[in-house]
């Protein structure tokens, strides 16, 4: 039945004012699906995946709803959240890898947090190890210190301990970033092998690259400035974007055979606008090449193929006002 | 120009400096004016290392530096100012190259101090603001900021815009665009690129292959501190001759091209189609027995992951064990300006 995100919108409490970093955010990912989710920094990616498992003390559920396998998952209770983390929603925060404590032998760790939640570590150990070596990993890691593992073995034991329980969602925020070439195309498999054997059900794969998702998703969501810009297959986002945010993004991205000298490519002039007071109307109007008077109107996402949703203007056609409307 | 002959760096680790760790063996190269050279590598290839030999923040072990003819390893006080007003670097994390309660001009100002103290204020201003120009940024939005209120692409820039105002010959950009969006990191690229039309040479270095593909004249491989593979780029990356670069090749994730595609055939000969992703896993099961396909592409998948694994294995062992202190095999010419290390000596 997978996940379903309802106009959720979350915003951050700080002195100078709220700061709405998700703001109506509806979309689903069906069972089996990974869900990358892409956008420059500081457009809410984070946020929202944060959201869906763990809000920290200044996050605030304005509106809207989320289900997971059909029921509510009660994400603004922070009590009630405790059963699902880890278990049922799982997260493999940005970082993650940095933040393993040094001093501590892996398997130490991994019995710390089994027993944290209640489970017996002795009868999780030989799935665990089954897994170590399914990543081509040695068995003998448990008895090693993070210190001694390269970045690559790091982010895959990290992995394997935030999908141990089979979680129905994992969310894997920028796990490939700070990877080599090599090790990011391990870790990128590994997404795929394991949601191939069912380790976990549906994936949110959160990056801002997109050649990484254009291996790994199924679907690609683009947010921007907290809103959703543009969902679709994989290959349709790629290949036929229809957002201008999203165009420009991919027409950005030198590919390998792509030369300076031959075919100079160009960025996106500017940077997303503030979430404190962001301005009105599409978000994108002022970097946007192609921003038209109906832009100071914001855009409703809207689905304009089946399967393929955009927030602009320029693919509005079809919406009645009053469609258009219910969106704001 | 400047150029490296045999050049070595032996770190002594260890609690007494007993250990002693070789992160680069017998590199020679050259960065020529006019030209981006790419170093590519992954992380402890040595990369870092050669940019920090070259820019004098580490002494060589062995081998020569020298530019434009002088070994500089033995430059000192105002000669060895003079080279860093022709050799500059830019370094990965703009947020530590400075000290984050500062404003961007504060680091004009050093410059000015060492190398240009007679310069009038007046004249100064204007230089600073041309260089910013020059490097595409609107003077006014960036000077009087602290460095947090810039972007990381903003900061790049800056530092860019400092060291031009150097009459540098030599740029030593180590990562410098992997904190950026890639939405900016194409305009700081271009930026690079064009600084060849004023003479410069760069020595770019990444561990992103598209990147250096992207801007560069040359191209050099490094793994486990040894060159090898190097070249005029086209030909690397057209006729790539080491193990090591065609696996970086492969493995570089691209938009258009899966990283199983080059593994299909032997599925496409059992007639499974693809769905025009070419991705195996995704195979539609039109001319097969719905369950024989399945483990067709099972199959598949299984060995593509293998593969996958079994390359990053090897690469996670670079730092521990495999690094030694064996003769480098000498690079040979396969055909103009594309050499390749003899052997699988690297390995
Ligand atoms: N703790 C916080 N307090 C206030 N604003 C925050 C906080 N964390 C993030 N933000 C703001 O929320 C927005 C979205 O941030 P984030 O979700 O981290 O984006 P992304 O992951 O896409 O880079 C940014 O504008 C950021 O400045
Ligand atoms: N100051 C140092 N002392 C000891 N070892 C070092 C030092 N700096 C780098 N190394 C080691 O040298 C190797 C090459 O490092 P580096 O040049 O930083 O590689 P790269 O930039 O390609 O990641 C690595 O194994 C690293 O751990
Ligand atoms: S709605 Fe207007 S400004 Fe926004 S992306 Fe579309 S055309 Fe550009
Ligand atoms: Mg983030
Ligand atoms: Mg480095």
């Amino acid at each position: 039945m997978g996940l379903k995100v309802d106009q959720l919108r979350i915003c951050y409490r700080t002195l100078r004012g709220d700061v709405t970093a998700v703001d109506d955010v509806t979309f689903d990912i069906a069972d089996g699906e990974i869900m990358g989710l892409a956008g420059e920094s500081g457009c809410g990616k984070s946020t929202l995946g944060n959201s869906l498992i763990r809000m920290d003390v200044r996050m605030r559920q304005l509106g809207g709803r989320v289900e997971l396998d059909g029921a509510e998952l009660p994400i603004s209770d922070a009590r009630a959240m405790r059963d699902y983390r880890f278990k049922v929603v799982s997260i493999i925060p940005q970082y993650a890898m940095s933040a393993l404590n040094p001093t501590r032998r892996v398997g130490k760790m991994v019995s710390e947090l089994l027993r944290s939640r209640g489970f017996d570590y002795k009868s999780a150990l030989p799935e665990f190890e089954r897994r170590v070596k399914l990543v081509g990993l040695d068995a003998d890691i448990l008895k090693r210190y993070p210190i001694e593992l390269s970045g690559g073995m790091k982010q895959r034991v990290v992995m394997i301990v935030s999908t141990l329980l089979n979680p129905s969602l994992l969310i894997a925020d920028e796990i490939t970033s700070a990877l080599d070439v090599s090790t990011q195309r391990a870790v990128g498999e590994m997404l795929l092998e394991f949601r191939d054997r069912n380790f976990v059900k549906t994936t949110m794969v959160i990056t801002h690259d997109l050649s990484i998702l254009a291996q790994v998703a199924d679907t690609i969501l683009i947010m921007y400035a907290g809103k959703l810009a543009e969902k679709a297959r994989t290959d349709v986002v790629i290949g036929s974007p229809l957002h201008p945010y999203t165009q420009l993004l991919i027409s950005s991205l030198p590919e390998v055979g792509v030369r300076h000298d031959e075919h100079t490519l160009v960025g996106i002039p500017g940077r997303p606008p503030p979430l404190l007071n962001p301005p009105s109307g599409c978000r994108f109007r002022d970097r946007c090449p192609f921003a038209f008077d109906r832009c100071a109107a914001d855009p409703p996402f809207v689905e304009v193929q089946p399967g393929h949703s955009v927030a602009c203007w320029l693919h509005a056609d079809g919406v009645s006002p009053a469609g258009g409307a219910e969106q704001c | 120009m400047l150029t490296l002959d045999n050049v070595t760096k032996v770190y002594k680790t260890g609690t007494f400096g007993g250990e002693s760790l070789p992160a680069v063996r017998g590199a020679s190269f050259e960065i020529r004016p006019g030209e981006v050279t790419s170093l590519i590598g992954e992380s402890g290839s040595g990369k870092s290392t050669l940019g920090k030999m070259i820019l004098r923040l580490t002494p060589v072990t062995s081998g020569t530096i020298s530019f434009e003819g002088t070994d500089v390893a033995g430059l000192k006080g105002k000669r060895l100012r003079e080279y860093y007003r022709h050799v500059q670097g830019v370094f990965q994390d703009p947020f530590s190259s400075y000290n984050p309660v500062f404003r961007a001009d504060r680091v004009f100002a050093t410059i000015k101090r060492s190398y240009f103290p007679s310069v009038s204020n007046s004249e100064w201003h204007g230089r600073v603001e041309a260089s910013l120009e020059s490097v595409g940024l609107n003077p006014v939005d960036v000077l009087d900021k602290f460095t947090h209120q810039l972007s990381g692409g903003q900061l790049q820039r800056i530092l860019i815009a400092r060291a031009l105002l150097l009459e540098i010959k030599i740029l030593v950009a180590d990562e410098i665009i992997s904190m950026i969006d890639a939405s900016t990191r194409v305009d700081v690229l271009n930026l690079l690129a064009n600084l060849k039309s004023r003479g410069l040479g760069v020595l770019f270095i990444t561990h992103d292959l598209s990147l250096g593909n992207y801007i560069s004249e040359r191209t050099i491989i490094l793994r486990r501190g040894v060159v090898v593979e190097m070249g005029a780029t086209q030909k690397v990356f057209d006729n790539p001759q080491h193990d090591y670069t065609k696996m970086l090749l492969t493995a570089v994730p691209q938009l258009h091209k899966k990283w199983g595609a080059g593994l299909a055939p032997e599925l496409e000969a059992m007639g499974v189609t693809s769905e025009g992703e070419g991705r195996p896993g995704r195979y539609s099961r039109s001319s097969m027995h719905p369950l024989a396909a399945m483990h067709a592409w099972k199959g598949h998948r299984a060995q593509v992951v293998a593969a996958a694994l079994e390359t990053a294995a090897s690469a996670d062992r670079t730092d521990t064990y495999l690094r030694t202190h064996e003769e480098v095999p000498p690079l040979v010419e396969v055909e103009e300006d594309h050499f390749v290390v003899t052997s699988a000596g690297a390995e």
